[in-house]
């Protein structure tokens, strides 16, 4: 082994460089798409019928002069589910304030809590109503899962909200959640990337958000071009996935191992 | 200046912690082990927070003596009630505290957890009604499943097990890790929009 090698090998781990080269990829994908929204061509987004739903659903709580309740799971800051969650409630709160409907948030974690204040205030300045936002409508319930579960069923009980949008990282409580909202005859928009937890919400909510359409709310409900254009790039670093699994597949079904050994991550 | 600091400090130590990813030297690694528990403190203070949020909310509740006012008088009687024997008294077994906690906090926490198993009952009550196409195939491939994983199963069929495992670990599984990777990807584009400040709602600030 050469000194420069040695040298340069105790400042990058060179058994990685399969995931940098895939991490760049990915990046200039992202970044290229980008620029060309910002360029103005217009890229086109699938709908969504789940997040169309979410319209729907404010819609219905303003007929019935019932709150609206979002739910943003019971992890940290630190997973991306909930920061994904809470760039979702900005824009929810936005549609919410548009139409004067109350928006309830109880928080399972302390560190979301002055997050999604921000969200939220967010949502109403953006909306031209920032004295409509109301701190307390932003309830820190507890840490404890099931504590936390029953604080939230309990609202769903007494409040009778007309619409349940529950966005965020899920476990054991999502389905106690869903039914009880169920039970209650609210509209339930659900969404998480947590795939045990997603049959839950498939069976007992109207829309499911499954997996990456979770982290594509943003751009979806606020059609902003850079967003957009983020979007782009992954669809792009999925399709190079695909055609990566199939020249694997085949590789591999001829013995030639070379290929989706590079891929392992050491 | 108000979002721009913040943008600055988020990329900065976005772009650390993944350079830790690649980066083996020693001292490298020990800072952002250090970094990570500075995180643990200040999430740990973050409690405050959380323990105003709940005596705001509901001192509101009993000064103006809204519907349930009672109840929240209970709440916070045994926030402040914890917190006393907590702080004074500890929480390790034998203590007050410990004996509470064991005692109320966690009979009430299984008594949730155990309604999940009535909720299942009901939500598959409804996910199997044969209304559609689909829902035929997972009402019969849930069946399928259910009987293969027990001892008639196999008693009916010899290769019934081996039949239910390849359910599970073929198109089962090739799902699932199609649900995972557009997640994983997904999560990504988040991590990157927040990093370079292309996604700043969560942030505030106007």
């Amino acid at each position: 082994m050469s000194p420069i090698f040695f040298y340069l090998s105790s400042w990058f781990d060179f058994n990685r460089i399969n995931v940098l080269v895939i991490l760049g990829l990915f990046f200039a994908f992202v970044f290229y798409f980008i620029n060309q929204a910002k360029k103005g061509k217009s890229l086109f987004v699938r709908r969504i019928s789940g997040l169309d739903a979410i319209e729907e659903a404010v819609g219905r709580a303003t007929e019935m002069g019932k709150p609206i309740l979002y739910i943003s799971g019971i992890e940290d800051m630190d997973n991306l589910q909930t920061v994904a969650s809470m760039i979702i409630l900005g824009n929810v709160t936005e549609m919410v304030a548009r139409y004067d409907v109350p928006l309830l948030v109880p928080i399972c974690r302390p560190f979301v809590v002055p997050v999604a204040e921000e969200a939220v205030k967010q949502g109403y300045i953006k909306a031209g109503k920032p004295d409509a936002y109301d701190k307390n409508n932003i309830r820190y319930i507890s840490d404890e899962q099931f504590a936390y579960t029953a604080g939230v069923n309990g609202i769903m009980l007494r409040e009778r909200p007309a619409a349940n949008l529950m966005f965020g990282s899920f476990f054991a409580e999502s389905l106690i959640m869903a039914e009880t909202g169920f039970s209650t005859g609210a509209i339930q928009v659900a969404g998480t990337a947590n795939i045990h937890q997603l049959p839950f919400f498939v069976v007992a909510c109207d829309y499911t958000i499954i997996g990456e359409e979770l982290f594509a709310t943003s751009a979806y409900l606020s059609k902003e071009p850079k967003l957009l254009g983020s979007l782009k790039g992954s669809d792009l670093a999925k399709f190079l996935i695909i055609i990566i699994l199939i020249l694997g597949a085949l590789l591999e079904t001829f013995g030639i191992t070379k290929f989706s050994s590079w891929f392992f991550v050491r | 200046m108000r979002r721009e600091v913040p943008i600055v400090i988020c990329f900065l130590a976005g772009f650390f912690f993944i350079s830790d990813f690649f980066i083996p030297e020693p001292h490298w690694t020990q800072i952002a082990h250090r970094v990570n528990q500075w995180a643990i403190i200040v999430i740990a203070f973050a409690y405050v927070l959380g323990v105003g949020n709940i005596v705001r909310v509901n001192s509101q509740v009993i000064k103006r003596k809204e519907r349930d006012w009672g109840y929240k008088i209970l709440l916070l009687s045994g926030l402040v009630l914890m917190i006393i024997l907590g702080i004074g008294f500890g929480i390790k077994e034998g203590t007050t505290f410990n004996w509470i906690f064991m005692n109320a906090m966690y009979p009430m926490q299984a008594t949730m957890f155990s309604l999940l198993a009535f909720y299942i009952a009901s939500a598959a009550f409804r996910a199997f009604r044969i209304r559609t196409w689909e829902a035929a195939l997972l009402g019969v491939t849930a069946v399928l499943v259910m009987i293969g994983r027990v001892p008639v199963g196999e008693f009916l069929w010899r290769p019934f097990p081996d039949f239910i495992e390849w359910i599970m670990n073929v198109p089962q599984l090739a799902a699932k890790r199609a649900i995972m990777i557009g997640a994983a990807l997904g999560a990504i584009s988040t991590g990157l929009k927040v990093l370079v400040g292309l996604e700043r709602t969560y942030m505030g600030g106007e």
